[in-house]
């Protein structure tokens, strides 16, 4: 009974409308809020911290790409750019008042970069498909050139604006004091409640009228405009959601490395993230995770993987190995995005479906 | 005398992303992909050819021929490996694909010839030509000539052959061309491999103008605004398009660079795609979508 439906049995339309339909997934949340965060930032080292980070970073960005893509079935090759508007703009936020607080930063980021994602989702009205996918590229080209060559916004010829570590409040000697984020622990805390705030905020979108007109829109924009949706203006919220998403993204990447600038959000940084939605799954929440968090891993393994099975087996010494490492990056990540487009399309979390259907009828499978 | 010779060196530059234009249009044309691996093929051809022709010290011919069929059998394998298998996905799906693809063959190339700038030596002398007092490039003219010939063979490919008038049966109705009995897999595989010949002709000639390494790669990228502007499933919209966006990118370079301080050649064609697109979404030449639910 944990798990197990046998029937519907329910007698109120409360428990019709019930999130948790069986007891296990209501403990399964629990236990991973548990362990996301009280036992990992407790038990984690600095470096798996530092990864960690980078993952939940990734996974924000992901998730508002999957929106756009997954669930709206809007292409969007730009994503990186909206990153980089929302990076410069909490950047010069912060810069111009220094007395804002960090949150105000990240709010207006991710809004300065929802304003820009839906003004390039205009072409979104005529266009789809394809000369979707182009026109966001045209976005990204654009946003990058601007930002190198406008210098008041990008601080100059490296174009790049070193911010404050942004604070947090702690309890010390009797008092409140502003404490600075200095340690990866710190930063988890932020990157990790930002992102449960943005999985919860995605997971009630596709509870709600809005959520439905988007995959109304994905599945067959026609017949969606013709029940009564805007699709136009679904299209535009679409763009601006995933690029608020962007946007924050953006500006938590330039609080953990406490610098905004423009190397970090190319367009390979806009095809990584495509690949994670891909990779992970599209139109799935918890593979935007995965596939960000297999993106991001990617590297780190492959290095171990050469140097130690190169090194003990083939005997490449380590310059050898550095030197080849970033070709076998190329070839690996787009090795990957073709065979999981082949094999999986639905990518991990298709996989982790399966998995976890075996085992909901286990051990009584009725085929 | 400026601006003729800003216009006649923009065509010229032009008619060298036609060529690489062609190559797209051709799969768009047969097979519905948008290829985003195009700059990727064209570096892959430009490094083959130079590894003939420098590292083995072959003839131009003899490269020429053995670098042709290593292209065509790069073609074959990807429509094989890859998309064969996506027939029917959805565009994300392809597009992703491709996007794959380019990856993969950056990595790839490098690992097989490595990552040193490479050149590709041509017997051709690079002393300009003098057209009263315009100065031409020796090697831009024939690049031009050539691609005049690649569109001819193209255009009568499509237009008479066999092969040609079931790819254009295939891009209008797959299934339809399935009914009829055309091989539409053999056919998928016959544009891709065009598409490796036609990636050479633009690696030889971009190869010659700029080295080969990774960052040949990023003409593939100058290549959307072109297919944009021309339609993507238009052979002549690829032509006219082409010189089009080389003499803006030219006129940009000689008249705005002075007045925002540089850089405008590499934005402009994107703010004229954006334009294109926001206006005249099939371009100059390409048909436009019709859809019913």
């Amino acid at each position: 009974m944990l798990n197990r439906e046998t029937g519907t049995f329910k007698k109120t339309y409360q428990d019709d409308l019930a999130i948790y339909k069986a007891p296990l997934p209501k403990i399964t949340v629990g236990v991973i809020c548990l362990l996301v965060f009280v036992i990992v930032p407790l038990l984690g080292s600095e470096y798996w911290l530092g990864i960690l980070n980078l993952i939940g970073i990734a996974s924000l960005g992901a998730l508002g790409l999957n929106i756009l893509i997954g669930y709206t079935g809007q292409i969007s090759v730009g994503h990186a750019a909206f990153m980089s508007v929302g990076a410069y703009s909490a950047a010069v936020i912060l810069r111009e008042f220094p007395d804002a607080h960090w949150i105000i930063a990240l709010v207006g980021g991710g809004c300065a970069a929802a304003i820009a994602g839906m003004l390039f989702g205009i072409p979104s009205l005529r266009i789809k498909g394809l000369y979707l996918a182009v026109a966001t590229l045209a976005a990204q080209l654009i946003i990058e050139w601007i930002i190198n060559h406008w210098e008041w916004l990008s601080g100059g010829a490296q174009g790049s604006i070193y911010i404050v570590p942004p604070t947090f409040p702690w309890f010390e000697n009797g008092e409140f004091v502003a404490k600075k984020m200095v340690e990866n622990v710190h930063y988890y805390y932020l990157i990790y409640v930002v992102l449960f705030i943005g999985v919860l905020a995605a997971l009630n979108i596709f509870r709600s009228y809005l959520g439905r007109a988007f995959i109304a829109v994905r599945d067959r924009d026609i017949a969606a405009e013709i029940i009564g949706i805007n699709i136009f203006k679904t299209k535009l919220i679409a763009f601006g959601i995933a690029s608020f998403y962007a946007g924050v993204t953006g500006v938590l990447y330039t609080y953990f490395y406490s610098i905004a600038n423009y190397e970090m959000f190319t367009l390979v940084i806009s095809i990584q993230f495509l690949a994670m939605c891909i990779i992970g799954g599209l139109a799935s929440i918890l593979g935007s995770i995965l596939g960000a968090a297999f993106i991001t891993l990617l590297p780190i393994v492959l290095d171990l993987v050469i140097r130690g099975l190169g090194g003990s087996v083939l005997g490449w010494d380590d310059a050898h190995a550095s030197r080849i490492l970033p070709q076998w990056n190329l070839m690996f990540f787009g090795g990957l995005i073709m065979f999981f487009l082949v094999v999986e399309p639905d990518g991990l979390a298709r996989l982790w479906r399966k998995f976890t259907d075996y085992f909901r009828v286990w051990p009584f499978p009725y085929n | 005398m400026y601006e003729i010779e800003l216009m006649i060196n923009g065509l010229l530059v032009g008619s060298l992303y036609s060529i690489v234009a062609l190559g797209f249009v051709l799969i768009y044309k047969a097979s519905d992909v948008i290829n985003f691996a195009q700059g990727q093929f064209v570096m892959f051809a430009g490094y083959v050819i130079a590894f003939w022709l420098l590292s083995m010290n072959m003839h131009l011919a003899l490269a020429a021929v053995l670098a042709l069929v290593i292209m065509v059998a790069v073609g074959l394998f990807i429509e094989w490996a890859v998309l064969r298998h996506l027939i029917g996905r959805p565009v994300v799906a392809i597009i992703m694909a491709t996007i794959g693809l380019a990856f993969f063959l950056e990595g790839f190339a490098q690992m097989l010839f490595g990552i040193e700038t490479r050149s590709v030596p041509l017997p051709i002398s690079d002393e300009p030509i003098f057209v009263g007092d315009i100065l031409i490039n020796k090697i831009e003219l024939i690049a031009c000539g050539v691609a005049g010939v690649g569109f001819a063979a193209v255009g009568w490919f499509f237009i008479k052959s066999r092969s040609g008038i079931a790819l254009r049966a295939i891009a209008d109705d797959q299934q339809v061309s399935l009914a009829m009995g055309i091989n539409v897999r053999r056919y998928f595989g016959i544009a891709w491999a065009i598409a490796g010949v036609v990636a050479l002709i633009g690696g030889v000639f971009w190869g010659n103008a700029t080295g080969v390494d990774t960052q040949l790669a990023l003409i593939g990228l100058k290549v959307f605004p072109v297919v944009i502007l021309g339609g993507l499933d238009s052979i002549i919209g690829a032509i006219v398009a082409g010189l089009i966006i080389g003499l803006l990118e030219s006129l940009a370079a000689g008249y705005l660079d002075p007045l925002v301080g540089g850089g405008t050649k590499d934005l402009t064609p994107y703010v004229v795609m954006i334009l294109v697109l926001m206006f005249k979404p099939y371009g100059l030449f390409g048909k436009p979508i019709i859809e019913r639910v």
